[in-house]
């Protein structure tokens, strides 16, 4: 598949076929909201449960293609036992990487950041922003966690 | 096999956009029930008004200006032939069909329906024709009642009068834009006419594929638009019978649509232009014209024919090769659906599915394609939709099935 090694790399491939931290968390304790992509009618259900400012546990339920899919699974494996604040942190640097222009990548070549701002194994989905419309898909599962930790916006 | 009275690879070259690249590979565009491809005629007639005969129309007593507003008028009569309309008075132009099903949903619906009527609408419908009814109905509490769909995804119309009680407006689609159905428009029509029911028929999918006569369908009115029948975006038609247009109040107001205006208020124009408020898409309407004359020239007949052998062609050749693992959704036969072929191919999504179809050439549409009540009916979120017209050939097809295959060879 020449030139789709960029967005179905392996790692997204293998969170697709073997997602991390599906299911459900019973409501309360847990906090759960809902995202719809309306273009392509995906689904999903976030689930976080929190102890005072720590991310105890975060469950992923819905429906979507491989890139929704594996980028929930990815946010929650790497926010799981994490700060809100760190949390929040994180999904800034994951929707700033989703929002570079594609015009900006060839020369950078899609490379990794090693410094201490690394986002580590979501690094590899940053070759999502060469097809803008599957942007919204890598971003629903972090738009709905969102809401749930910073609620009111 | 489709060769005798039908060329593809010469109409194929008619087809400019067709003849380019997608990622190094040739073009398959199999998305024609979103938007056609337009022919050269059409393009360079466009192009033509611009630099020869650019003027508003109706008003400038000058030589262009008239030789806009006859080009414009002379679509107007080339539609209403096309459809067998007993008068060009009654085609409306309007931006598109979901423009035109809503001009009755303002005019005709809002002065003739009340509380406790009913609105009939198939299971089938796009979201065009669905949401202004649904506005309407939770304005003025009417009904809305479904009919229901058969496992193939055809119109189940075992329960027919029970669902027509009340019935004062049926809407449907005489073609599905998600599965292809083909509707028994004619029987739908008769049935509710027998309740003193308006019909709606949405020919979207229609009047780009098959030999359209809104005096057989028995149709009231009658919308589709000009992007998916080799014409522009941005122009569509309303065919409307013509004592139900001259009863309904205006659309929207402004210039065209008056016949006078003082301080007081104003007299509306006659039947069409009272529903044409303002500088109509000249060119466009143009273009329309261009458009209908080419699918004439090739014959409607003919392109049905070439339609349903290559439909044919390819359900047999996915089933073939995919066995279980593809499954196409609506009826199996060819002669029962137009050249929508929506499928699901294993548990990949549809959305990975086109992406990697891209990566062959293949243009397909995945998603909901606008008739999200359906998919809910069908059990699925989104389907991919590979759509024929009349420039797609076996080797489309042959090129469609090989790049799935390697979309199996990813999700493997
Ligand atoms: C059956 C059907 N109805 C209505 C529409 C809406 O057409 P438009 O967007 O041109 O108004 C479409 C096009 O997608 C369609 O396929």
């Amino acid at each position: 598949m020449p030139g789709l090694e960029d967005l179905y790399k392996e790692i997204i491939l293998d969170h697709y076929k073997n997602p991390r931290n599906q299911g459900e968390l019973s409501v309360p304790p847990a906090i759960m909201e809902e995202g719809f992509n309306p273009l392509c009618g995906d689904e999903v259900k976030v689930y976080v449960l929190t102890d005072g400012d720590l991310i105890k546990d975060i469950r992923i339920d819905g429906q979507g293609c491989s890139i929704s899919q594996a980028s929930a699974s990815m946010m929650a494996e790497s926010v799981i036992d994490k700060t809100l604040e760190e949390a929040k942190n994180l999904i800034e640097r994951f929707k700033e990487m989703m929002s570079v222009h594609e015009s900006n990548m060839d020369s950078e070549e899609l490379s990794e950041d090693n410094d201490e701002n690394s986002l580590g194994d979501l690094q590899a989905l940053k070759g999502v922003v060469k097809y803008p419309v599957r942007i919204k898909c890598a971003t629903l599962g972090w738009n709905t966690f969102d809401q749930i930790i910073t609620p009111g916006e | 096999m489709t060769g005798s009275i039908f060329e593809s690879e010469k109409i194929k070259e008619d087809f400019p956009l067709l003849e380019r690249e997608v990622n190094g590979k040739p073009i398959v565009y199999l998305d024609s029930a979103a938007t056609s491809q337009k022919p050269i005629e059409v393009i360079d007639r466009m192009t033509d008004y611009y630099k020869q005969i650019n003027a508003n129309v109706h008003r400038g007593a000058y030589h262009i200006a008239e030789l806009a507003t006859s080009e414009m008028e002379e679509t107007r009569t080339k539609v209403s032939r096309f459809i067998n309309a007993s008068s060009e008075k009654e085609i409306v132009f309007t931006k598109n069909a979901t423009e035109a099903i809503n001009l009755v949903a303002y005019t005709w619906a809002r002065t003739q329906l009340n509380e406790g009527d009913v609105i009939l609408l198939s299971s089938l419908e796009h979201h065009s024709n669905i949401v202004p009814w649904q506005q309407l109905s939770s304005e003025r509490n009417i009904e809305i009642r479904w009919i229901p769909i058969t496992q193939d995804g055809q119109l189940d119309l075992s329960s027919m009068d029970e669902l027509l009680a009340d019935v004062k407006l049926l809407c449907v689609s005489a073609v599905s834009n998600a599965l292809g159905t083909i509707n028994p428009v004619k029987q739908l029509t008769d049935a509710a006419h027998q309740v003193g029911a308006i019909c709606l028929v949405d020919a979207c999918q229609s009047v780009p594929h098959f030999k359209t006569d809104v005096a057989e369908l028995g149709a009231d009115f009658l919308a589709f638009s000009g992007h998916k029948m080799c014409g522009p975006t941005g122009v569509g038609v309303l065919w409307g019978r013509l004592d139900l247009l001259e009863k309904m109040p205006p659309f929207l107001g402004g210039g065209e649509m008056i016949l006078n205006v003082t301080s007081d208020g104003f007299t509306t124009n006659e039947v069409p232009w009272k529903f044409e408020a303002g500088t109509p898409p000249i060119a466009e309407i143009i273009g329309l014209g261009v458009a209908v004359s080419y699918l004439e020239k090739i014959g409607m007949e003919a392109i049905r024919e070439h339609e349903q052998n290559l439909t044919s062609y390819a359900l047999d050749l996915l089933n073939d090769r995919f066995g279980d693992d593809l499954i196409i959704h609506g009826p199996g036969a060819a002669v029962e659906r137009s050249g929508v072929i929506s499928f699901s191919y294993r548990d990949i999504h549809p959305h990975d599915i086109s992406q990697v179809l891209d990566q062959y050439g293949v243009c397909v549409r995945a998603g909901h394609h606008c008739c999200k009540p359906l998919m809910a009916l069908l059990g699925v979120n989104a389907t991919a939709r590979a759509s024929l017209y009349i420039y797609n050939d076996e080797s489309d097809i042959k090129v469609l099935a090989d790049a799935i295959n390697e979309v199996g060879k990813i999700f493997s």
